[in-house]
């Protein structure tokens, strides 16, 4: 398989704490990867430096061949690759459809649909179909119908993920990054979520690389998992290799063996 | 989905103004013509309070599109109020489109303090220039309509005709941007700008373009209320005019593009019957009519008018 995203030397620094260092990883298309380690170990800075928000202090980063190291987070997600947040990122005074109809919009927007002089109801690029319908085909595959005219300020833990994360897939991403995806919801949801997030995934052909602590999840749905600690990859291999690599296991899973089930 | 009512709305207003008018007294059809000027200014800064920007130099526009009708009238014996308010509206929209290449990086406090701060240097210029008449302004020539002068009886009618074909003319466009998915980024905007931006929209672009559009229809409000009163002075920039449109913003509410006119109505109102019954307290008057507003009326007038959502 070839690679879609390729990350070359990144190195990053905030004062004194170095959070990464020498960090290289070439992504396959349509492959799972997993990110793991311990709080500050550089998996959300790798996360923001794919996506924009942090700019390496060196090394590159190639999406399909071109150097996006530079671009503005905007103009990465314009290319397909797309983030959801650890702390759901949602419009708080809006309802979940409007939420949802504000992502499509900007999808027409950035197709040059939909503009002042267009009339009717224009397809939504990637979904055929106006925004008010794509809306609510997207709100019932996420399970989120029953909350559409909710205010997204008053959702529960899960159902925010969910949103947030419905927010981001609904623009067709070619890469998707879930930085932590199931933090915040209950041990009886992560499983669903992970499943409704693989199942859409596969539907629609992307990359999925995610950030996550439990490695009952990583061991699950990860093909590839990437250790990090201290800035650094400390083991990049199949989720059960890496689970039983001595040193991720001192430094990320801990000693206990329970997570090295694959 | 609920049919939009709005445009229908606008041609029922412009309808009532066009008939009623012909009975109005010279004082109201003053008022109405005035209240479509400010209405206009309101109308773009309800726009930037939307996406979560007040500004507190919208009189810098205002004051831009009044000077541009005077010196039209003055320097070229243009009178015709058409010609004025648009000469002013673009005007007013080219120093916004160059400032707002700065103000677009602004939020919060920043963004309403810097944009006082410009509409207060163009005061301080005006009355610096002996050529535009220092403090004491200069009277414009007595509006015509299409380069027809219409006589003393009907002139305040016209006009006030003209200007609420423009304000709901206005209005609609706006309706119609608020329409667009550009038009609906405000509140998103407003909400989370890092969603916005991870979404792939530019914030800034979104800003700048809403900013432009608000001195755009500040600049018409401002070569209209020249052409109605007749004359202009530099208070029309001063930060007390900037701060009456945010007074009628707050009053009307963000709910609606006729908010904007009603509130202005209803503000020229109080402000005239305030200022005959007591010509030295008026202030206090429009400041308790603010109170009582932001109390019970927390979304504006235009609230009395929703339907409340179930929660």
């Amino acid at each position: 398989m070839a690679a879609i995203l390729d990350a070359q030397g990144l190195n990053k620094c905030f004062g004194a704490v170095t959070a990464a260092q020498g960090v290289t990883a070439a992504i396959e298309r349509d492959s799972v990867v997993g990110l793991i380690g311990t709080n500050g170990a550089g998996k959300t800075t790798f996360i923001n430096m794919i996506t924009g928000y942090l700019k390496p202090d060196s090394g590159s980063i190639r999406y399909e061949g071109r150097d996006i190291t530079a671009l503005a987070p905007r103009q990465i997600a314009r290319l397909g690759i797309c983030r959801s947040f650890q702390i759901p990122q949602l419009y708080s005074s809006l309802s979940v459809y409007e939420n949802m109809l504000m992502a499509l919009g900007i999808m027409l927007h950035n197709a040059g649909r939909g503009g002042f002089f267009s009339s009717g109801r224009p397809g939504v690029p990637g979904h055929d179909a106006p925004a008010e319908e794509a809306a609510d085909r997207i709100l019932g595959r996420f399970g989120l119908s029953g909350y559409r005219d909710r205010n997204a300020q008053v959702l529960p833990g899960g159902v925010r993920k969910l949103l947030d994360i419905a927010l981001t897939m609904a623009a067709k991403p070619r890469v998707l990054l879930l930085d932590e995806p199931t933090s915040g919801v209950s041990a009886e949801e992560k499983f669903g979520i992970m499943e409704l997030i693989i199942q859409a995934v596969k539907a629609e052909g992307a990359t999925v690389i995610f950030v996550e602590h439990d490695m009952e999840v990583v061991s699950r749905f990860a093909q590839r998992v990437l250790a990090f600690y201290d800035g650094r990859i400390i083991a990049d291999a199949p989720p059960e290799t890496v689970l039983r690599d001595a040193e991720v296991r001192r430094y990320v899973v801990g000693t206990v063996g329970r997570s090295t089930r694959a | 989905m609920t049919r939009d009512r709005t445009p229908l709305l606008l041609a029922a207003i412009l309808a009532a103004v066009v008939a009623g008018g012909l009975a109005l007294p010279q004082w109201a059809l003053f008022i109405l013509t005035v209240a479509c000027a400010q209405g206009l200014v309101v109308l773009g800064l309800m726009l930037l309070l939307r996406a979560g920007l007040v500004s507190f130099g919208q009189a810098l526009y205002y004051c831009i599109g009044a000077y541009t009708a005077g010196g039209l009238a003055r320097a070229f014996k243009i009178g015709d109020i058409f010609v004025q308010m648009f000469a002013g509206s673009a005007l007013a929209a080219l120093v916004a489109l160059v400032l707002g290449f700065l103000l677009a990086r602004y939020r919060g406090i920043f963004f309403g303090l810097l944009s006082l701060a410009l509409s207060m240097i163009l005061y301080g210029l005006i009355v610096k220039s002996e050529a535009l008449g220092s403090t004491d302004g200069f009277n414009l020539l007595p509006s015509t309509l299409f380069g027809v002068r219409p006589s003393a009886a009907w002139v305040r009618y016209a006009v006030a005709v003209a200007a609420a074909c423009v304000a709901l003319g206005a209005a609609f466009l706006i309706h119609r941007f608020l329409n667009t998915p550009l038009g609906r980024l405000g509140p998103a905007i407003k909400d989370n700008e890092i969603r916005v931006e991870y979404m792939g929209a530019s914030v800034r672009y979104a800003i700048h373009v809403n900013y432009v559009i608000a001195a755009a229809l500040a600049g018409a409000g401002g070569a209209l209320a020249a052409s109605t009163v007749g004359h202009i002075d530099p208070e029309m920039a001063y930060w007390t005019t900037s701060g009456e449109f945010v007074f009628i913003a707050i009053l009307a509410g963000t709910g609606s593009v006729i908010a904007p006119f009603l509130g202005a109505l209803i503000f020229g109102a109080i402000h005239t019957i305030a200022y005959d019954v007591s010509p030295n307290t008026w202030q206090l008057s429009m400041g308790a009519a603010l109170l009582l507003a932001i109390v019970f009326l927390p979304e504006g007038l235009w609230s009395l008018f929703v339907r409340r959502k179930a929660a």
